[in-house]
Order: structure tokens, then C-alpha cells, then sequence
């Protein structure tokens, strides 16, 4: 089973990355907490006004039928496609570059122990636990499972590749867990927030193969 | 043995090997680590037990030092 994160400690060296976005807050416990809280304000504020309108809709005219379904399905659909864009940050992107991945799928198997490795193998995610709880690490993005599991930010992250020199699906996945190995935190200010919810909003979005995955994550907490 | 990689397109390539004895091998690494380091890379020691540290300097007795590039907001 992975050992808890442990690089980003007062002494630790702080990602280089940081340089990058000097104006962020640094994203640690607290901040996850209020993020947390301004996206459950925020859904509520975007999902309820359509349902409700549904509702005085039908009540004053009930043949604005028609017109509040289209109202219903708004509120919907635009939850949906928040959870989506969460979803979206692990899903498999750019080339498989299939020549080289069982290369990389070596070195990023010497950086795992066992019980992440195989997950990792089955589901192309790495599991890893760390101060501010347990991440997903995939290509392009992580999931952190805060709150014992019952809350889950989604992260979009991505390497600074140039040119043809694109890296295999596994290579991505070890930068990714090597930046967080070492600044958890900064890791988490480097990357784009790009979802707050509930770990089953995201889950029916993963791909299949993957959802084993968010299984285990929340299995430890 | 001590190795330097870089991650890259062919899954990761050695660029040095060395040993604490071997005094050229081991600079011809430190030459090697610090292109690497010019052409933008961010040298990586994995801990082990979920701890890595960033290098700015070649340790003789590294064990496997890892090239990576920076990363970014998606």
C-alpha cells in the first residue's frame, strides 16, 4: 500500500512550478475546505432557480408545460456537464505512443508499490495518499478524495511538452506523481481546479476500467 | 551503481551511469545533469515512501536521479 506524502513539510523544497503562478494561494487544507464550500453555494445557485421556475411555470400557466420540461432539463444538464469537465481531467489523451509505454509503464511500476502498481496496470491510474488525502494520479489530471471520501476536487494538469517529443501515457502519469511526491500542496496550487463534488457524480463518468480505481481511493478513508 | 534518466518520447533514456569510485564517470554525469538542468528539466529524487525531493546539485551516492519536465495548470 503507498505511503502517505511526506515532501511537503516546512523544510521541503517548494515546486519550481510555483514561479509560474505567483498569485495563487497556496491550496492547502483549509483552502480545499472553503473551495469546497463557495462550489456547493455555487451549484445550488446554478441548479435550483430552473427547477423552481419549472415549478411557478406550470402553476400560473399549465400549458407552459412544454416550457418548464426545457427548464428541468437545463437544471440537469448543467450539473452534468460540470461533473463531466471533472470526469474529464483523467480521462487518456494525446498519442499512446504504444513503442515506448511498456518503457515508461516499467519506471512508473519502480515508483509504485505493489498494490498501486497493479491498480495502476487495471485501471491507468496511480493511487497515491498524501496530508490533503488520497490522490488519483492519471495523464493529464489528479482527483483528491478529501472529507473521508465523501468529497472529491478534480485537478487539470499538464507537462510542458514540445514539439514531437510526446511522451508516453506513463511517462505523463510519473511526472505528475514525482511534482506531487515532492510539494503536495504546491502540486495542488500548480494545477487548474476544475470540479468539487461528490465522488458519485464523477464515478458514473469515468471510464469503466477506471472506476475500480476511485473504489479503492475512497476504500481509504 | 548510481544512474541519471530523462523521461522523453522513447519511455526514459540513461543518460549517465556512475559509481561513488569512478570519478570520470561521475563527472560526465554532473556535465550531463547540468544540460539537462539548462534545457529546462527539473531533476527528481524519488524518497520512497510516497517523498521525493528536487535536486540542484548531483549527488555522488544518488541511486536513480529522474529528469522531468515542468508542469502546468490544464
Amino acid at each position: 500500500m503507498p505511503e502517505a506524502l511526506a515532501g511537503d513539510g516546512p523544510d521541503a523544497l517548494a515546486l519550481p512550478e510555483l514561479g509560474q503562478v505567483p498569485w495563487r494561494t497556496r491550496t492547502d487544507e483549509r483552502y480545499l475546505r472553503r473551495y469546497a464550500r463557495i462550489w456547493t453555494f455555487w451549484t445550488l445557485l446554478y441548479a435550483i432557480p430552473f427547477p423552481a421556475a419549472a415549478l411557478g411555470l406550470v402553476l400560473l400557466e399549465p400549458l407552459a408545460f412544454p416550457v418548464a420540461l426545457a427548464c428541468l432539463a437545463h437544471g440537469w444538464i448543467i450539473p452534468e456537464l460540470y461533473a463531466y469537465r471533472g470526469a474529464s481531467v483523467l480521462r487518456p489523451k494525446g498519442p499512446r505512443n504504444e513503442h515506448s509505454e511498456p518503457v515508461a509503464q516499467g519506471l512508473l511500476g519502480d515508483l509504485l508499490d505493489h498494490d498501486p502498481r497493479e491498480l495502476q496496470r487495471r485501471t491507468g491510474l496511480a493511487l497515491q495518499d498524501g496530508r490533503l488525502g488520497t490522490w488519483l494520479v492519471g495523464e493529464s489530471g489528479a482527483l483528491l478524495l478529501t472529507a473521508g471520501g465523501r468529497r472529491v476536487h478534480c485537478f487539470c494538469v499538464r507537462l510542458a511538452e514540445a514539439g514531437d517529443r510526446r511522451l508516453p501515457p506513463s511517462d505523463r502519469i510519473a511526472h505528475l506523481l514525482l511534482a506531487l511526491r515532492t510539494d503536495e500542496e504546491g502540486f495542488a496550487t500548480v494545477a487548474n481546479h476544475a470540479f468539487c463534488g461528490a465522488p458519485w457524480r464523477i464515478r458514473r463518468r469515468l471510464p469503466p476500467q477506471m472506476r475500480p480505481a476511485l473504489d479503492a481511493a475512497r476504500g481509504r478513508h | 551503481m548510481s544512474r541519471l534518466i530523462r523521461m522523453d518520447h522513447t519511455g526514459h533514456t540513461t543518460l549517465a551511469e556512475w559509481t561513488a569510485a569512478d570519478q570520470a564517470a561521475f563527472e560526465s554525469a554532473v556535465e550531463h545533469f547540468r544540460c539537462e538542468l539548462e534545457d529546462g528539466c527539473i531533476a527528481v529524487h524519488d524518497l520512497g515512501g510516497g517523498k521525493a525531493e528536487q535536486l540542484r546539485e548531483l549527488p555522488r551516492d544518488a541511486g536513480l536521479v529522474i529528469m522531468r519536465r515542468p508542469i502546468a495548470g490544464g
